[in-house]
This record gives C-alpha cells, structure tokens and sequence, in this order.
C-alpha cells in the first residue's frame, strides 16, 4: 500500500546547514521502510530539484544506514542573500520539509 | 596521555538554561573541564552586523553565574566559545563583562583568557587578491563590494587558539567565533587524545542533552573520553541517550550526515559505531581523522542591506482571499504611484506574505491554488531609511485595506487589523556578505588571546 513519506518517516525535519544551505532529513522506523523509500525511486535529485526550483546539480541525496535515514540537502533560494536576509521566509529552515513530506513512496 | 577525559556541556546555547541538579551531578564525574557553546549563525545575520546578543543579558548572567561557581569549586577550566551568539567584538565583550559581574558577586579569583574573534576587512581583502578565498556550496563568490561593506567580519576559530590559552593556564576562556567542536576537542586533542574522537565528541556536546531522549537542549551532557571511544550520557536522569538518538544527532543540521569538516581537517564516521551500554549511556567507536593540508578558516561577514518596517492583518472573506495576488498588484502599483518623485524604485523594496496560502513555501508551495477560510496578511517593506520603510508601508497598508477588486463586497475594509498602531518599524536589516573560506597559515594570529587575572 502506498503512503506519503510523512506517513511512512518517524522524524520528518528540516534546518539550515549554515545560512546558505537547507538540509532535510527523514528518518524511518525500520531499516524495511527506509529501504522502501530508497528503492522506490521517489527522491532522486531530478524530483527534488523540480519540486524545490533548485538546480539538480546542487541537489545531494545521502543515505545514513546506521539510523535507516535520508538527507537531502538543497540550497536556500529564498531570501535576498540566505538565512535572515529581507524577505526571508523561514530563518532557521524548519519548515522546509513540506514537499517531500507529500511524496508517495 | 590519562586513561579518560570527562567533559560535562552546560547545555546547547548559553542563556537557554538547564537544570541545576544535572551541573551537580556532572560536578560529581569529576570532569576535567565544563563547556558551553554561547553562538550560532541560526538567528540570521542581524546579531553579527548589530553587535547585540539575541540571548537576553539575564539569561547569559544566570547560566554563567552557575557554571563560574561550580568550575571554581571543582578547580577545572570553564571553556565558553561563539560569546554572544555572533561572537563578534561587542558580543565578546558583553559576555566579558557579564563574567566580571559573577565574579565580582561570588568574589571568584582566576585566569580569564579571552579570544578574539573579528578579522579585519583588509586581511580577507588581501586574502581575496592573492586568490585564497572559496566559496561555500549555495554561496556566491565573493568580491570586494562584499568585504568593503561589510560591518563586521568574524572568523570561526579551531582548536589551536583554545588550546593555547589552556596551556597559559587560563581557567576560564572566554571566545569569540569559534567551531563549535573546537571548544570542546581542544583540551583532549592538546592531551593526546584522538582527534577523530575528541571532534566527534564534541559535535555532539556541543548541542548540550539534544541528543537524549527526550531531548534537552537547555541540559548538561556528560562525555567520557577513552583511547579507542567515547560514552555519552545526559545528566538528568529523566533523561536517555540510545544508539539511535546519538547516531541520528551525528546528522543534525549540517549537509553531509557521514562526514564532519573542521579546520583542522575531516573525520569520516561512515564506520562509526554506536552502542548502547546500559539504559542512559551510548558509547561510540570507529570515526577516523584525515587532517588537511591546508589550513582553512571559515569566515561570516555582516552588511546592512536597508531598515524594515511592516504590518500584520487577517482575512476572513472568501472574495478577498480569492482575489489576494490583484490586490498584491494594485497595492504595487498604488504605492509606485503615490511616492514623491525623489524617491527612486530601487530605495524600497515591497513584500507580501500570505499566511494560510503558501507564506512559508512561496511558489514552491504544491497546495497555494487550495484557498482556505482565514489568511494573515504580512505587509513587509525593506528601505534605504527607516524613515522610508515606514512611509511606503503606510500607504501599502492603507491601499491593502480600502483595495477594490472584481466582485468586492467588503467596502468598508479587506483587513483585520490585530493592533493599533497596526505598523512596526522593525530597525536594520543585515544579511550575510561574506560566508566563505580563508587559506590560513597560522590561526594564532588571527586569533589572538588576552589572559588577565580577576
């Protein structure tokens, strides 16, 4: 049965990774889920660079075995010039996660 | 090189607090030195280019004031690094003073080093012409409009500059910028220790207990270092560290999860291991160290990029909401048309945010075309006075409430206004002009220390 990856992460976050860079991770139950999630094809740096109007260039997708986790971690194009510039939209980054959370998997 | 070193973490930011019970009974591990991280770049740009501390004067006095006294009390360093969250010069020396007053109070005696962290405009300047600057990924490349501009540079210290002021004996160091793990690997590196551990260690002490369950951010961790791993435990007994919790701290908020960059070079924790060793304690093994070969010091520079004025009001009109981008057009329009002529376009710039459609996301958000029942309207101007900033907002604000559009039947006005006066005049904004890395050769000298007796 399908679900969105926020149904299926047990931690779902996102934070900037220095004020330039947002990083979000998604962390899973089990090594069964996140094995699903990876194999499904669901976050490849094509989809999320779409899905973010970044450039899948500077898209990086890591999977952290030891905790069944996924980081994708993206640049921050919101803002004049990074976290805190005028017309930011999210200082700290942490609600960033949105997009991915409703991909299905 | 002693058989372990104890570490005990004040908590994840100075000023956010923790319990005083878990300081006691870490004092009772007989630590070899007490840590507290005070800075971050999180909040923005705004505490580096203004100088001030987004943490209140009360809160830094109340945790300092309590760590002072038990480091004294058990005769080992007190190591603060980032003082004032920007650790800038003005932020450093609130610090300075806040620790001078707990003295004073507790009629403490010791060696205070104190480090500084700014770096003058012309040596990254020079840096730049001799091509020994790099950009951080998502970064633009930097040039020399930047660094002029900017109010206030800093550089993000390594170990060597802590160390240092260990050795001269201080008992209290006080820092400006600093990486965060160096204020907590450096005492254990300078002792022979692992620097793949003793950095690993510290990235995550230096969140204090957030890597417990449940998490503390305003509590103290313990971290024991040994020759061939480090344990972890909060200190609270309410609270847990578990294999996972550790292991998934290891990833928090930096890019890459399996690799840590520091000045002094990398540590690869695609083996590391975590290992539970009885319910509150977590015990790690297996990151290795590559040091660099070139020595690379990471900068923040701050510039002011205008003064923000705004306003905040509700909609709870299914027309307006349906019509918000026509009046985002027409307010555009009707403030451009209502200036006086010797304001130019490029001294202002006009913000609408939609709270309830797609405020957090813009035009990434998927669900902006799904219209709900109540939206806040944010009204923000950035201009080149806040003189400026105040009055384009003024007739934004009163072109936004009397806004006509197809099909309006809000006549006597599209906007809740939650407040009177309904402006706020918000002061300087500042972003981040320099955000890069410096080819460095001795960070010594970038860094120098002052030690005084108090």
């Amino acid at each position: 049965m399908v679900a969105t990856l926020h149904q299926l992460a047990s931690v779902l976050r996102s934070k900037n990774a220095g004020p330039f860079q947002i990083t979000i991770d998604l962390i899973f139950p089990d090594a069964q889920t996140y094995r699903r999630v990876l194999q499904s094809g669901v976050l490849d740096a094509g989809a999320v660079a779409e899905l973010y109007r970044v450039d899948a260039r500077q898209v990086s997708i890591i999977g952290f075995d030891r905790v069944s986790a996924i980081k994708v971690t993206i640049p921050r194009n919101f803002g004049m010039r990074g976290s805190g510039s005028a017309f930011d939209r999210d200082v700290y980054g942490a609600q960033q996660h949105g997009p991915l959370a409703a991909l299905v998997a | 090189m002693a058989e372990e070193l104890r570490i005990v973490a004040l908590n994840g930011c100075l000023g956010y607090g923790f319990d005083p019970r878990s300081l006691a009974l870490g004092a009772q591990a007989a630590p070899h030195m007490y840590g507290g991280d005070a800075g971050s770049t999180d909040a923005g740009p705004y505490y580096l280019g203004s100088g001030t501390s987004m943490v209140r004067r009360e809160q830094i006095r109340r945790d300092l004031s309590l760590a002072l006294a038990q480091a004294r009390a058990s005769g080992v360093p007190l190591v603060i690094g980032s003082a004032g969250i920007a650790g800038g010069e003005p932020n450093l020396q609130l610090v300075r003073e806040i620790v001078l007053e707990c003295a004073r109070e507790q009629q403490l005696h010791f060696k205070l080093a104190t480090i500084h962290a700014e770096i003058d405009a012309s040596v990254v300047m020079d840096a730049l012409r001799s091509g020994g600057i790099e950009s951080m990924p998502g970064v633009p490349a930097l040039n020399e409009r930047d660094v002029l501009d900017s109010v206030r540079i800093v550089g993000q210290m390594g170990t060597e500059p802590f160390a240092d002021a260990l050795a001269a004996g201080a008992d209290v160091v006080l820092a400006g910028r600093a990486c965060d793990t160096a204020i907590y690997a450096a005492l254990p590196i300078a002792r022979g220790f692992d620097p793949a551990l003793a950095l690993h260690l510290a990235k995550i002490m230096e969140c204090g207990a957030q890597c417990a369950i449940p998490q503390g951010t305003n509590d103290c961790l313990l971290g024991v270092l040994r020759s061939d791993h480090f344990l972890v435990r909060p200190l609270a007994p309410q609270r847990v560290c578990t294999a996972e919790s550790v292991a998934a701290h290891t990833m928090y908020e930096q890019g890459d999860p399996l690799w840590l960059h520091e000045p002094e070079g990398r540590v690869d924790m695609r083996d590391a291991q975590f290992e539970q060793v009885d319910a509150h304690t977590v015990r790690v093994r297996g990151s290795r160290f590559i040091p660099t070969p070139q020595l690379m010091i990471k900068l923040e520079g701050a510039r002011r990029s205008g003064y923000r004025a705004f306003t905040l009001a509700g909609v709870r009109d299914s027309g307006v909401i349906a019509n918000l981008d026509v009046i985002e057009a027409t307010v555009r329009r009707a403030v451009r048309d209502n200036m006086p002529a010797n304001v130019r376009e490029d001294d202002y710039q006009l913000g609408f945010r939609f709270y309830g459609r797609d405020a957090v996301l813009g035009e990434r958000e998927p669900m902006r075309r799904s219209l709900p029942h109540e939206v806040g309207l944010l009204i923000e101007v950035v201009a080149s006075t806040q003189a400026l900033a105040s009055h384009v907002l003024s007739l934004a604000r009163s072109s936004a409430l009397h806004c006509p559009f197809p099909g309006r039947k809000t006549t006597a006005g599209n906007l809740a206004f939650p407040f009177s006066p309904s402006d706020v005049a918000a002061g300087e904004v500042f972003e981040f002009s320099v955000y890069h890395l410096m080819r460095t050769l001795d960070q010594r000298k970038l860094f120098p220390i002052d030690m005084e007796r108090i």
